[in-house]
């Protein structure tokens, strides 16, 4: 690619951004890549707003993908301009060494003020001062997350305003951009003082995962589960038109074959019906997978949008089912609301007790049981020392054609503590590690296609 | 490289000229940059915020397809007809539906008119040899004439550039969609009775999706892509102001704040641009003067259109709405 209209050495280095992108899982094809070049030349690229934009409508084509492609993008140029500073020995003019002098008030204000108007170049700036103050007074840890958050509560970030002051309302997304300019700056400041680059590593699993906590913003539980949605809206045409396991229709092929004199030439296949699972899902609502429930109740809440037959039950000690809360109410919140009102599934403990769960369901359950039932488990298997009962559990498995158990927790920490995962494992059809959407996809795959379960990740 | 534009004509296999003579390249319209599309299509009424002005931008210099997304009712349509008004280009537009096939989206043969022909030819000339006359009736019902184009052809054939707008491609099946790719990423169509029908002009295509199913990965290979989303209190703003010019300043403000408060709850349908525009409107019909809880009870289902949805905003917009009214006559 050489373009008069582009710099020499822009090229390698937007293939290799596209590489980082394809790391990441993004399906970044040549045919991308020669689009962004042709949208470079048309755009006045040297404009941060405009050069962002082009490269993303061209590489980035779904929101998800747009979500990790804004990620990558701030951290690849940010390395990049730094690798590049390294390498010809430039470093920055201290400008704030007046740092030590800034009233803490006045610097606290002045902070709020540039998030207010959220302005980037003012951010920054601002961004610099503190580090700079806080660096003098010797409370840099050199540990970049550690040294943010310090400085966000010196500075008394809060995403609520404490009602009687009349300071300026800062939102939790203004925040966060503040922090991540004091991030960025930090470890431009490290980078200074090292001469070195930290490795790249790819992006956190945690910065792509769910947030599971349940203070964080269901919205963004919401978008995974509305992404999950879609997946399983499209699951079904993916295996159409291959010829995986098809049948021979028998009568019709010896209709077809009168038309050659009774030679079946052609075979006729019996058509594939899509299999329409009768799920079962299990929810385990306990203190031990707080994190994870709500991000299990929103599984749940997608499924009951996506699958006509689905009953729900929820469980800590005692099993409930809440089919009827899903379908009436369709908001998330307010259904999850019910649930923790009505369930009743707690008794005395709070603590779950799997062995009699299975009990009970057994009891309610298990005559509507057949081969063409599945089961899914979502728990965490840790019993708190009671009976696991899993002769019963293997009772349920072998009734229900498949059963799935989804636990929340990495397979590392199976079986380890009052986790009897060991006891149920062997009677499930599969079990999955399961707190990010990526395992929920490779989960959803197994239910709704029939395609084989992927090697762990 | 594939996107070359064809000026030799195009012929069938049995050598005739498809498309009349072609007209020769008019020189494009092109814009000059992002600013220029930016603003004429604010002078036919459609605010884009950058990315959009962008894409559009992009669209027309790069003729590639757009892919847009996003929720219902943020003017992903509305986009496209600003380009083909802002542009001067006629409008194709294909509606898609689910069931949508070939015979609705690119062409049909006029197969009443086609027998028509075959039995017109057999009452003058039967004394003519059997060999001869069917190859020329063959030669002949297959040709131009037959052919009734549907929006696909139509846009590609156009002698003029058009904009093509797909609207909700989600709504058909992946098989529309791989048939699609010829005409996306080649601007032509194979007709197996004519041979291969190139586009003249570059159509600025627009395809919209409102996201109920993943499109597939060939799809959006050949397509830009752009995500709109419900605009900020502030372009919604200006876009309310732009189509209701009469409307109070702070009323519109508070109009559009209340329809971002009723867009945060979780809704069945939540309001629309256009929604909110209509909603302007009629308050100003009404002539109301302020956005108060009575009358957002009147005028609700303007912007809300799901008994459920009713109440849902009665109950939690509602008693927002109330609280400054209340305290104001507490004060006065």
């Amino acid at each position: 690619m050489s373009d008069p209209a582009l710099p020499p050495g822009l090229a390698p280095r937007l293939v290799s951004f596209c590489d980082e992108l394809r790391r990441e899982g993004l399906a970044v094809g040549t045919s991308e890549i020669l689009d962004a070049f042709a949208a470079l030349r048309s755009v006045p690229w040297t404009e941060p707003a405009d050069f962002r934009e082009a490269l993303a409508a061209t590489v980035a084509k779904s929101q998800e993908d747009r979500r990790v492609f804004e990620l990558l993008f701030d951290r690849f140029f940010f390395r990049a301009a730094e690798t590049e500073a390294v390498a010809r020995g430039i470093s920055e003019q201290r400008r704030y060494d007046g740092g030590e002098r800034l009233d803490i008030d006045a610097l606290r204000e002045a902070v709020r003020q540039a998030i207010a108007d959220g302005s980037d170049g003012e951010m920054r700036d601002v961004a610099r001062l503190a580090i700079a103050a806080f660096g003098r007074r010797g409370e840099g840890s050199g540990v970049v997350g550690v040294d943010v958050q310090r400085i966000r509560r010196t500075l008394g970030l809060q995403a609520q305003a404490r009602p009687d002051a009349d300071e300026l309302v800062l939102d939790r997304d203004q925040i966060q951009r503040f922090e991540r300019h004091l991030r960025r700056e930090l470890e431009r400041v490290l980078i200074e003082r090292t001469r070195k680059l930290p490795p790249s590593r790819p992006l956190a699993e945690l910065d792509r995962a769910l947030p599971t906590s349940p203070a964080q913003d269901l919205a963004a539980v919401h978008r995974a589960v509305a992404q999950l949605k879609r997946r399983l809206a499209t699951l079904g045409h993916e295996q159409r038109g291959r010829r995986r396991g098809a049948v021979v229709d028998v009568r019709r092929t010896m209709r077809t074959s009168l038309e050659t004199g009774g030679v079946p030439l052609r075979l006729r296949y019996r058509p594939r019906r899509p299999r329409r699972p009768e799920i079962y899902v299990l929810c385990d609502v306990s203190t031990s997978v707080t994190s994870a429930s709500v991000f299990f109740l929103s599984v749940l809440h997608a499924l009951h949008d996506s699958f006509r037959k689905l009953r729900s039950f929820v469980f800590i000690e005692r099993i409930s089912e809440v089919t009827e809360i899903f379908e009436r109410e369709r908001d998330f919140r307010s259904s999850s609301e019910r649930i923790s009102r009505e369930g009743g599934v707690a008794d005395v403990s709070g603590y779950t007790d799997y062995g009699r769960v299975w009990l009970e369901f057994g009891g309610m359950i298990s005559d509507e049981l057949d081969p063409r039932s599945t089961v899914i488990v979502l728990g965490d298997a840790r019993t708190n020392g009671r009976e696991p009962h899993a002769e019963v559990f293997a009772e349920i498995a072998e009734r229900a054609g498949r059963t799935f158990w989804l636990n929340p927790e990495p397979r590392l920490y199976w079986n380890y503590g009052d986790s009897v995962m060991a006891a149920y494992e062997p009677h499930v059809t599969a079990a999955f590690e399961c707190w990010t959407t990526r395992h929920l996809e490779a989960f959803v795959n197994v239910v709704a296609g029939g395609v084989p379960a992927p090697d762990d990740r | 490289m594939a996107y070359q534009r064809h000026q030799r004509p195009q012929l069938s296999p049995r050598g005739t000229v498809l498309y009349a003579d072609l007209v020769s390249e008019q020189p494009h319209d092109q814009p000059a940059d992002v600013a220029e599309v930016k603003r004429r299509l604010a002078d036919v009424g459609y605010l884009a915020d950058e990315p959009a002005a962008l894409v559009a931008y992009l669209a027309q210099r790069l003729g590639k397809p757009v892919l847009v997304e996003g929720p219902a009712g943020v003017g992903k349509t509305e986009l496209a007809k600003a380009i083909s008004r802002a542009t001067g280009r006629e409008l194709v537009r294909l509606q898609c539906y689910e069931g949508l096939d070939e015979a609705k989206a690119l062409y049909e043969w006029n197969y009443r008119k086609q027998l028509l022909r075959i039995q017109v030819e057999g009452r003058t000339d039967s004394e003519a040899g059997d060999g001869d006359s069917w190859a020329a009736a063959r030669d002949d019902i297959f040709s131009e004439e037959f052919l009734l184009s549907r929006p696909l052809l139509a846009a590609i054939a156009s002698e003029r550039p058009v904009v093509l707008l797909i609207d909700e491609i989600d709504k058909t099946d992946q098989e529309f969609e791989a048939m699609l790719l010829e005409v996306l990423a080649e601007f032509q169509i194979s007709i197996p009775e004519l041979g291969v029908i190139e586009a003249r002009t570059r159509p600025v295509v627009a395809l919209t999706s409102n996201n109920s199913r993943e499109l597939t990965e060939a799809l959006k290979r050949r397509c830009l892509y752009l995500w709109l989303d419900y605009p900020t209190v502030e372009r919604e703003m200006e876009i309310v102001r732009l189509h209701a010019p009469e409307l109070d300043e702070a009323l519109a403000r508070r109009l559009v704040e209340v329809v971002h408060m009723v867009r945060q709850l979780d809704l069945k349908k939540p309001p629309s641009i256009a929604e909110s525009i209509d909603w302007a409107r009629a308050l100003l019909l009404l002539g109301a003067e302020d956005l108060d809880a009575s009358v957002l009870e009147r005028t609700m289902s303007i912007i809300v259109k799901h008994r459920s949805d009713i109440d849902l905003v009665a109950e939690r917009v509602g008693v927002k709405l109330a609280g400054p009214q209340v305290e104001a006559e507490a004060a006065g």
